[in-house]
């Protein structure tokens, strides 16, 4: 089992390119229909997990289904099994290109690639934005990280702790609101 | 020596804060790879142009990236275990009681406020890559770009099919 756990996130971390997100589609298929490791509720529980926490997100869901199945060792087995291909790749990816970085032909490549990864950016960008921003304020906010990361290049992690803070304050403003609507309901009973 | 634990320590802050997934990171590992001296625009977007098309998750493959580049095997072990720890040791914690972070007051707004600034932190990236490709302008290389919007944006094409396009026409055309 342990070695099966290994392997497992070994090939799901090959096979994912991009972001921890790219490789939900592949988990869920290999977990809850063809190893059924994980029912589809504790599949879920999985994702609102890694996807709640910060963090890698691919690491935070071998972490999960590897204590899951097998304890802090599964765990372990699962998140390097996930870290791996990365780690090798990455690697193999530098030393080859630095033995042919002179050639005008391999820079041409890569100025190529870099314009589509770009344009892939850009794209996630406006997909991202239509899925979250959903009210004035989310686009207040997006526009200002964008100015304040971007251009001012101010520290990312204080726009994380600010979203954070104002999101975690607009819901104690919200519960509140909803405790007064009761009360004044009470009240209105009572009057009856 | 101690080259590697800063990478280590740099890398575990990212792991820490980085929310939203890898490409919500890249503003984080771009400002922390400055601090170690890639504080090249171009050199940025071969991180993220190569973690990106690289398999594995693009967090980690940026983190080896950066440590490699840095330190080599042993700055490239000390980054990546770093960006991975924080989301073990929480993910740990957190399982333990799945159902009152399921339920937290607290856990939901964070995350909606999140949220927004990840699509912030996301187009800050592109923000970035743009300034990379500006600096040495190139109208193929911008062309690729336009066309790649309008390839996968609206006709959904294989975004792996136009990085093997966009390298053969780049290695011939683009100089």
């Amino acid at each position: 089992m342990i070695i099966e756990l290994f392997l497992t996130f070994l090939k799901l971390g090959l096979f994912t390119i991009g972001g921890g997100m790219a490789m939900i589609p592949l988990l869920k298929d290999e977990m809850v229909n063809k190893k059924k490791w994980l029912t589809e509720e504790e599949m879920q529980d999985c994702l609102s997990v890694s996807q709640g926490l910060p963090g890698v997100i691919a690491v935070n869901m071998a972490t999960y289904i590897g204590y899951r199945k097998r304890g802090t060792l599964g765990a372990v087995v699962s998140t390097i099994g996930v870290i791996i291909p990365s780690f090798v790749a990455i690697i193999l990816v530098i030393e080859i290109l630095e033995q042919v970085s002179t050639s005008p032909y391999v820079k041409g490549a890569i100025a190529g690639v870099k314009a589509v990864a770009t344009a892939l950016i850009l794209l996630a960008t406006y997909q991202v934005g239509r899925q979250a921003l959903r009210a004035p304020l989310h686009f207040i906010m997006a526009g200002v990280t964008l100015v304040a990361v971007g251009i001012l290049s101010m520290n990312a992690v204080y726009a994380i702790l600010a979203g954070c803070a104002v999101g975690i304050g607009l819901a104690f403003l919200k519960s509140e609101e909803v405790e007064e609507v009761k009360d004044e309901e009470g009240r209105d009973d009572i009057m009856d | 020596m101690t080259l590697w634990i800063n990478l280590f320590l740099s890398f575990a802050k990212i792991g820490l804060f980085g929310f939203g997934g890898g490409l919500a990171m890249l503003p984080i590992i771009f400002q922390t790879a400055k601090v170690f001296g890639m504080d090249d625009p171009g050199e940025f977007g071969n991180l993220v142009a190569i973690s990106q098309v690289t398999p594995g998750p693009l967090a980690i493959n940026a983190a080896t990236y950066v440590g490699y580049y840095t330190d080599s095997l042993p700055g490239a072990l000390a980054a990546t275990i770093g960006v991975a720890i924080p989301s073990f040791v929480m993910v740990l914690l957190v399982s333990y009681f799945v159902e009152k972070f399921k339920k937290s007051r607290i856990v939901a707004g964070a995350l909606a406020g999140v949220r927004p600034v990840t699509v912030g932190l996301v187009g800050a990236a592109g923000y970035f890559m743009l300034g990379a490709m500006a600096r040495d302008w190139n109208w193929i290389a911008g062309g690729i770009l336009l066309g790649t919007i309008l390839l996968s944006g609206k006709w959904k094409v294989n975004p792996f099919l136009l990085i093997g396009i966009a390298g053969v026409i780049g290695a011939f055309l683009i100089r």
